[in-house]
């Protein structure tokens, strides 16, 4: 069996080649950088613990810009989840022609983000722009969203909104899942649809929202590209929204890294941002042990 | 899986009996249902269709109060200037250099490794198949900065290959999915050709990958659209405006004309749609493969 396991490894080597090569290795480089100040033209210098240093104590921006990211996912992560279980069970009803509504919710989701990026620019436009119009319809006279540095944010938790389809096809496939056996028998118990939905049907969907909940987190933690565009003005490095309000850690590690250079920097605030991530995910995960349900049925 | 897919674009399974009220209650819950159905339906399809009116708007159009939801005449030749103003057909070109050789070799690569972990048994298999699944969670700014480096010193800056090569080296995401489709593929076809003397390589491209059609079609798309919709690679790769790809193309075009005196956001819409044509192509043939693999992705637990 000796030649088995020498094919076995044979066939796994481009994957094994690619994590060492394009994983592992960039990871380790990655980490020794961050002690260093690097800028691509001369050999990395060892600083130490200079960047770390300069990003937890000197560097107002860095703090900015996780509490900026910190704010979007609070408020674009839970609406997300809410708003995408909502449509999923309004899609799971069986009634005639649920699927053109199914294809509709979940188109803008599969799109190219740049054009709907660009597009929703011209939603959000202050004087001109479809949401300002509808709000004038109804006598409001609505903010001036993305050059508004309170309102930059909860444009862009509005246009993710627009977005939540992949998360409803995932909640419409768990909530197909449901044995009608077990929903029926609560029914014949007396519990209402209200009580049905909490005490069934939630439950067994738990794994799904937990999915989302963690995939939603680590995906408005690394927002980067609507951000780029939507709220950079004509020069390259006025990115980040009025007064910063929308420099968001990745944007800033991009500007960093790929604009100023500051590769060790740069280095150092990625790694920040991983143990962020990783911390929320192991917390997201400990935190629902006890309440995710995993069912031996799918 | 089958049966969601199946049940996903003709779904008239009624519940039975699931409903304790009958007759009166169960027509108003209908006509809610469908209410509220073209309600949220309407607000989630007005900024497409805004979108498409404001495309075919002349200027004043664009502009004027109260917006005019069909724009009398249908200025079709926003169109012609969109794809005028910046090089587009060249960009589509780009984009389709980059676009085609990625979706083959991620899953040439990706099917190979996956088969290795379907069907061979190897110490530390289980290990490091757990370790292509944790690299999936992976965030990708920790390893872009060193890539970055590497790349520019092998003088990789403003050529495809840092888009490209990394795509011979598979992809967790489609190594999970294919790997989940070859383990309900029976084992008896290959057995057979094991003992005529085919090699397990043969076997791979003979019979596992015909079996697996569906899987396959689910990862090009896939990388497809992964690759295609692209801005961050193209973004910190290529300098040159000429070798930019659609994506990239279309967000230097936005810099361009929000930087002149009044944005012609007629001509922004049009070229915006023009880049999502493909895009609206894909979903419309294809949407039971988006639906399966982003339902492949949240279905395991």
């Amino acid at each position: 069996m000796k030649g088995e396991v020498l094919k076995g490894y044979g066939f796994i080597l481009p994957w094994l080649l690619g994590f060492i090569l394009l994983t592992a290795g960039p990871m380790a480089y990655s980490l020794y950088l961050s002690f260093t100040a690097s800028n691509l033209l001369s050999p990395p210098q060892w600083v130490g613990l200079e960047n770390f240093q300069r990003m937890l104590f000197e560097d107002p921006l860095f703090y900015r810009s996780l509490l900026n990211t910190a704010i979007y996912a609070g408020l674009s992560v839970p609406l997300g989840l809410i708003l995408s279980i909502g449509l999923a069970l309004l899609l799971n009803a069986p009634v005639r022609g649920i699927g053109f509504f199914r294809t509709l919710f979940f188109f803008p989701s599969v799109t190219n983000m740049v054009a709907v990026a660009v597009l929703w620019m011209w939603i959000f436009n202050p004087e001109f722009g479809l949401l300002n119009a509808g709000l004038r319809m109804i006598g409001i006279e609505g903010p001036f969203w993305l050059q508004s540095d309170v309102w930059a944010k909860p444009a862009l938790v509005l246009m993710s909104l627009w977005t939540v389809g992949g998360q409803m096809i995932i909640f419409l496939a768990a909530l197909q899942g449901v044995p009608s056996d077990m929903l029926e028998a609560a029914a014949l118990d007396g519990a209402g649809r209200r009580r049905r939905f909490f005490a069934v049907t939630l439950p067994l969907i738990s794994p799904a929202i937990l999915f989302n909940l963690i995939m939603g987190m680590i995906g408005a933690f690394q927002v980067f590209t609507q951000v780029f565009v939507m709220t950079g003005g004509v020069q390259p490095g006025s990115e980040g929204g009025p007064n910063n309000a929308t420099l968001f850690i990745v944007l800033y590690i991009y500007k960093k890294a790929f604009q100023e250079f500051d590769m060790g920097y740069a280095s150092a605030m990625s790694w920040a941002l991983f143990v962020i991530i990783l911390a929320m995910t192991s917390l997201a995960w400990r935190l629902s042990r006890h309440r995710v349900h995993y069912s031996s049925r799918t | 899986m089958r049966a969601f897919l199946q049940s996903f674009l003709r779904p008239t399974r009624l519940e039975p009996g699931a409903s304790p009220g009958r007759g009166p209650a169960v027509v108003i819950r209908l006509v809610v249902t469908y209410l509220v159905l073209i309600a949220l339906g309407g607000i989630f399809s007005v900024p497409a269709i805004w979108m498409i009116s404001s495309s075919l708007h002349d200027l004043s159009g664009v502009f004027a109060q109260p917006f005019q939801w069909i724009p009398d005449p249908a200025q079709w030749e926003n169109y012609r200037r969109a794809v005028s103003v910046l090089p587009f057909p060249r960009f589509l070109l780009n984009t389709i250099v980059i676009t085609v050789p990625v979706m083959f070799a991620t899953l040439v690569s990706s099917a190979l490794v996956a088969y290795g972990f379907a069907r061979f048994r190897f110490p530390g298999r289980d290990f490091l198949f757990a370790v292509c699944l944790a690299t999936m969670m992976l965030p990708g700014q920790v390893t872009m900065i060193p890539l970055f480096i590497a790349f520019s010193h092998l003088g990789w800056i403003d050529t495809y290959l840092p888009l490209i090569v990394p795509s011979l080296f598979g992809s967790p995401f489609y190594i999970f999915l294919l790997r989940q489709f070859f383990l309900t593929i029976p084992v008896d076809s290959e057995e057979a050709a094991i003992i005529d003397g085919a090699g397990r390589l043969r076997i791979w491209w003979s019979i596992i990958m015909p079996q697996a059609r569906p899987a396959m079609v689910t990862v090009l798309i896939f990388s497809f659209v992964g690759t295609w919709n692209d801005l961050f690679g193209p973004l910190i790769y290529i300098n040159s405006p000429e070798k930019a790809t659609l994506t990239l193309g279309l967000n230097l075009m936005k810099t361009q004309i929000m930087g002149s005196g009044i944005v012609e956001w007629n001509i922004l819409m049009a070229a915006s749609l023009l880049v999502l044509i493909p895009n609206i192509l894909l979903f419309a043939f294809a949407q039971r493969h988006f639906v399966q693999g982003i339902t492949m992705g949240g279905g395991r637990s």
